[in-house]
């Protein structure tokens, strides 16, 4: 047997130091990382890691009040040294308190992982220097890696940090939507209180860790475990496939689940589980997985879609033809013909990677059995399908198992798929105790979904009057080993390739296809933001050979309210997307003479270009119910309560369902108490996904408000108009137009099931209807829209492409909360740069954060948001969704720029500065090339 | 075993007695430990304090091999050494550049060192100091390939030695990467150019790094030129067969194709801005 026995760990004297003003003194190996001293042994979960490899800043505190990565410090270096944490910012001169407070004043944390990091940074930074300058901003907080914010309202708050910040005042009742409020967990996010998924242990917790697959594919048999077992008396069990009470299944599309908890003979991807080991948490850190007893016979595997498709191929999963997991359809006009009659088509290939969700906070949580219930506590962005899943697994009913999702460190669409609740309940579940599961960087870049690979075949045609007259789309997904997202992107992605335009023959097929590959999955924008990147770059193409203007042309063939879209639905009032683009004219032109005259001027090698691209998405599940059901009621004290169930992993759903629901009652919003998400308290407000949470939970609150409303004058046997004041236990409802008042005394009146003397609880289901075998149907109630203009300089010489500035207008209906919205922008925008410019994941390769790379502080430029609110009759006070909306322009806008700057086209992407740079060389040999 | 000596003896001796990592800065310790524990035995030798600090004599400046980059970024140095800085400041973050050292990044001799080009430039020597004595060698030859060094069992890098040059000779660093911070290069380049009375080049050293195994000079282009007029233009001198002796290899960042036309770039820039004072980089 190979070496397993771990070495004792040695706990030498213990080492003396201070932690926010305080002496401690801490017994434990003196190598154990800093980070991990103040969060078990210290409690102070403010500091958090994300990578403990000093690559994304996430635990950085201060060592004498220099900015470090705790992750990177021994305990025995921190003798007689003074630390600060996030926890200990407030009092600590000059700095106090006040960038705290203006990163809630700008909206600068999002889902509140990276802000720990950002603010401690940002102090040393202020602590120096009381007025620094941005370049000095950007290098202090270049360490820190933020996925949500795209960086801009963090720069202006470390900018705009101002002693005695007056607090925000609360907007009268009724008055709340269209505020730039605060967010509602915004205080716990600044103090490093909030509770994220690696940030709770109850006592007597034991850990668990998976043995995975190091192999793309691979048979296994796994060797006597009770031998095992008997030599390794720290492992306290070995959990297999065997030991699934339920089903050894699931997926987040019921009819299309097929992914296994545990693998059983046979892998289907690196980092597969094939079983998992639980024992005191010291024990299992300490285990040598090598020691694990299974022999692994390595099968070929297929790695890419070209290989899925052979004819030979083997089969990934047997009842699965040609490797297809599922096409889709969408069909309208006669595109053949439409192609034959345009006077002008154009006609390319185009590539996108792999992309990793990178959210700062890997996957984490704990599950503990409390009777014959199970209750995980474990980062999710769709708490009740996990609970669905869960109660499959574990062969018991799903009010069994509860849900209690915690703060999320970013999800982007990842967190919707189990990731450690399998693991931590099964544990639990037979061993009685808690068991807690924390993802390792590596562990979560390997398993978790990433967004699909693509490659995208299109022919579109216009007419010499500058019309689109016919596109022809053909788009293959990797979709991996399990079906997890594939058959929605599949589903979204023909509904979605024409873009917000009128084509009258269209043509888009679509195929999720099976590979040895970590599952492909949801990422904001579910195949959209690759599909832009397709139709954008050839409408410019278009455009091009048109001799027309690029925005123009766009204009030109913008959707308005009484053109059918491909589908055949007419989308009436709200279509603003000609509004987004005629929003952008004054930008673009100003823009393009700017680019043209830098370079008439230019001797260097520096080029600049302007690139626009539109985007319109579906808000909403594509064709399927979706209903979210929002329950609000009036407690006996006076205060409202909100069970609130959609998860807010950063976008601010909290705050702005709160913002809606109290509008709708007409209360103050500092009168509403949140009851949180749990699945054994709170109904199910749906997914955190597809831009809904505004719309669909958005418009559930505002009807569960005003039926709370209703319900309360009823105890007041009043009617509208009224006015309703909440005090100390009791309601005085006003009547003015009849002169009549009254106070209802609360204290006195019965509690119905929830605790409240009157409760408003609503349902929303946005309308769709099916799609037929072409396609043709409304998928989606109401769509956003948003056009994205982007300009750039490029090294010519070098291949390098510096985004200089981003103007984003998007159609959201009604900005329910404008700094929410611009945050979704500038985050959106952001990761859409990356995906640009060099996101690319390689299974097997570069499971970290310095191999993968998203953009850092010093790579976005500024983000200029304009709104646009041309309200859709469905949604809340006219609102769309913006979370995907956001990201699916950029990425176009920059190719489009790149090619505007250097007469050059990167046909795959990320156009890192290699595959710039010889596309620049290969057109200087055929003499294409600009500059 | 965990040892944190105050002396280099103290240090020496356990070096010798124990089978032991050295650990300074930690930051590139802790990662390629990954989610494991530690299970070696570490000698922490960030307790030298007599290892920490730049000292300026006669011949030589020395860098203590516990310095760290925020010490470099901070002392007053020529400005041959402004290579030097300005590759500190790429070093990861300020995070980073506060607990790594600068004998640590020399000893985990990564392809991708920051400081190695810079100092390479700069003719630095390095002092290994064990029980049985010291030695020291040019830093050329300590690096021997991809995270190999001269360094034997019992032996501390312990300076770092840098030879005075001619005090109006100017360094540029430039650093090529896909983001702008916490990058690992794609190639970087390090010049140093020193001029005569009559404004002709009189010393010029020309590093790669991220290009082999170990960064390297470029000996050619260096011959080439010395003599020549220190004025714009003299980045054209570099052509591709400079940089024939590179072996650039395919990796997640770049092809090797890129590196070596990207390179010449570099080196051209840089050589250009040692005598104009200013970068496109």
């Amino acid at each position: 047997m190979a070496e397993t026995q771990a070495p004792p760990l040695v706990i030498q004297n213990a080492i003396a130091f201070s932690v926010n003003g305080a002496p401690v003194s801490v017994s434990a190996p003196l190598w154990l990382r800093l980070s991990r001293v103040l969060r078990d042994n210290l409690g102070l979960t403010g500091t958090k890691v994300g990578c403990d490899a000093g690559d994304c800043g996430a635990c950085t505190v201060l060592l004498d009040g220099e900015s470090v990565c705790s992750c990177l410090v021994p305990l025995a270096q921190v003798e007689n040294c003074e630390i600060t944490t996030v926890e200990g910012l407030s009092s600590r001169p000059p700095v106090f308190d006040n960038l705290q407070k203006s990163f809630l004043a700008h909206g600068a944390a999002q889902c509140g992982i990276c802000t720990p990091g950002m603010l401690v940074a940002g102090t040393a930074l202020l602590e120096r220097c009381a007025n620094p300058t941005e370049a000095q901003v950007l290098d202090a907080l270049g360490g820190v890696l933020c996925r949500c914010t795209g960086y801009r309202k963090i720069i202006d708050a470390v900018l705009d940090v101002q002693p005695g910040r007056a607090e925000q005042a609360s907007p009268a009742a009724g008055h709340a939507v269209g505020q730039r409020l605060i967010r509602l967990d915004g205080q716990q996010r600044v103090s490093g209180t909030e509770i994220f998924g690696a940030d709770e242990t109850p006592a007597g917790t034991l850990a668990i860790r998976a043995i995975r697959s190091t192999h793309h594919r691979a048979r296994f048999t796994i060797g006597d475990l009770d031998a095992f077992l008997a030599v390794h008396r720290e492992i306290v069990a070995v959990f297999t496939a065997a030991d699934i009470p339920g089903r050894n299944c699931y997926g987040v599309i019921p009819p299309f689940a097929d992914q296994p908890v545990f693998a059983e003979n046979e892998t289907r991807f690196r980092g597969e589980a094939v079983a998992a080991i639980v024992g005191e948490p010291e024990a299992i850190e300490a285990f040598e997985v090598s020691g694990f007893p299974i022999h692994w016979e390595e099968l070929p595997p297929i790695l890419d879609i070209d290989a899925a498709l052979q004819e030979t191929a083997n089969r990934i999963h047997a009842h699965r033809e040609g490797n297809i997991l599922v096409r889709g359809r969408v069909v309208r006009g006669d595109v053949e013909t439409g192609l034959a009659e345009s006077d002008i088509v154009v006609e390319e290939t185009y590539e996108t990677g792999f992309v990793e969700h990178a959210y700062i906070e890997p996957e984490a949580g704990f599950a503990r059995r409390v009777g014959d219930q199970i209750e995980i506590q474990a980062c999710t962005q769709s708490p009740y399908m996990d609970r669905a899943d869960m109660a499959q697994i574990l062969g018991i009913a799903p009010e069994n198992v509860r849900i209690i999702p915690p703060a999320v460190g970013g999800g982007f669409g990842s967190k919707l798929d189990l990731s450690v609740q399998p693991f931590v309940a099964l544990a639990a579940w037979h061993l009685r105790r808690p068991v807690r599961m924390v993802y390792s960087r590596r562990e979560s870049v390997m398993t978790t979904t990433k967004r699909h690979p693509s490659r995208i075949h299109a022919r579109v045609g216009a007419m010499r009057d500058g019309k689109l007259h016919a596109l022809d789309f053909a788009a293959d997904f990797n979709t991996g080993a399990y079906s997890s997202w594939g058959p929605t992107v599949a589903a979204r992605v023909p509904v979605h390739a024409s873009g917000p335009y009128v084509v009258p023959h269209y043509r888009a097929l679509t195929r999720a296809i099976h590979t040895n590959i970590v599952p492909a999955g949801a990422f904001r924008g579910f195949g959209v933001p690759q599909t832009s990147i397709a139709q954008e770059q050839l409408y410019d193409e278009l455009a091009d050979k048109l001799k027309m203007d690029r925005l123009e042309f766009r204009i030109l063939n913008a959707l308005d309210d009484t053109t059918p879209t491909v589908t055949g639905q007419i989308l009436g009032p709200g279509t603003g997307i000609r509004a987004c683009f005629e929003a952008l004219r004054p930008k673009w032109n100003a823009a393009r003479s700017s680019a043209q005259e830098f370079n008439s001027r230019a001797t260097g090698p520096l080029r600049r270009g302007v690139g626009v691209a539109g985007m319109w998405y579906g808000c909403g599940n594509t064709s399927l119910s979706n209903p979210s059901t929002i329950r609000v009621g009036l407690k006996p004290n006076g205060r409202i309560g909100l069970h609130q169930g959609a998860v807010d992993i950063g976008q601010g759903s909290t705050t702005v369902v709160t913002q809606i629901c109290a509008d709708a009652i007409r209360t103050p919003i500092d009168n509403i108490d949140l009851i949180s998400a749990d699945t054994s308290t709170t109904p199910d407000a749906g997914k955190t996904s597809a831009s809904r949470q505004t719309f669909v939970s958005g418009k559930a609150a505002s009807l569960a408000g005003a039926k709370l409303r209703a319900e309360i004058l009823k105890l007041g046997h009043a009617a509208e108009p009224a006015e309703i004041t909440f005090g100390e236990n009791c309601v005085r409802i006003d009547q003015p137009s009849i002169g009549k008042q009254r106070a209802v005394n609360l204290a006195d009146l019965p509690l119905d099931a929830h605790g409240f003397v009157a409760t408003g609880e609503a349902k929303f289901d946005p309308p769709t209807t099916p799609l037929d075998a072409n396609g043709q149907g409304s998928p989606y109630a109401v769509y956003g829209f948003g056009a994205h203009l982007v300009e750039i300089e490029v090294d010519v010489e070098l291949g390098t492409v510096r985004v200089l500035k981003i103007v984003a207008a998007h159609d959201v209906g009604c900005a329910i909360n404008p700094t929410l919205v611009e945050g979704q922008i500038e985050g959106g925008a952001a990761q859409g740069l990356g995906m640009a410019l060099m996101e690319e994941f390689f299974p097997a390769k570069g499971e970290n954060l310095h191999d993968y790379l998203i953009p850092t502080i010093g790579d976005m430029p500024p983000v200029e948001s304009i709104l646009i609110e041309d309200a859709s009759p469905i949604g809340p006070h006219g609102a769309k969704g913006i979370g995907e909306q956001s990201v699916i322009p950029t990425a176009p806008a920059i190719l489009n720029a790149i090619h505007d700057a250097t007469g050059v086209r990167i046909l795959k992407i990320p156009a890192t500065p290699d595959r710039v740079r010889a596309a620049i060389l290969a057109a200087q040999k055929s003499g294409a090339a600009r500059g | 075993m965990y040892f944190r000596p105050a002396t280099l003896n103290e240090a020496l001796q356990t070096l010798s007695d124990h089978s032991v990592q050295i650990l300074s800065g930690g930051t590139d310790f802790y990662p390629s430990l990954g989610d494991r524990p530690v299970t070696n035995p570490v000698l922490d030798i960030s307790a030298l304090r007599e290892l920490r600090g730049i000292h300026h004599d006669a011949d030589f400046i020395r860098i203590g091999g516990l310095t760290t980059w925020t010490d470099v970024i901070a002392a007053p140095l020529p400005p041959c050494f402004d290579a030097l800085k300005a590759a500190a400041r790429e070093v990861g973050s300020i995070q980073i550049q506060n607990r790594g050292t600068v004998a640590g990044n020399l000893c985990n001799a990564s392809p991708a060192a920051d400081g190695v080009p810079p100092l390479l430039a700069l003719d630095a020597e390095v002092e290994l100091v064990s029980r049985e004595g010291k030695r020291r060698m040019p830093l050329s030859e300590f690096l021997v390939g991809n995270r190999k060094t001269e360094r034997r069992h019992g032996e501390i890098l312990t300076n770092i030695y840098v030879p005075r040059m001619a005090s109006n000779a100017t360094s540029v660093f430039l650093k090529l990467g896909a983001r702008r911070y916490l990058v690992i290069s794609i190639s970087m380049v390090a010049a140093v150019i020193a001029t005569d009375p009559q404004g002709r080049v009189s010393d010029a050293r020309i590093a790669i790094g991220s290009c082999s195994a170990t960064a390297r000079r470029l000996p050619e282009m260096e011959r080439a030129l010395i003599g020549a007029d220190a004025r714009a233009g003299l980045g054209e001198i570099a052509n591709a067969s400079d940089l024939a002796a590179l072996s650039p290899i395919d990796d997640i960042r770049a092809t090797g194709a890129y590196r070596r036309d990207a390179s010449l770039t570099l080196v051209r820039r840089a050589v250009e801005a040692c005598v104009q004072g200013s970068t496109h980089g």
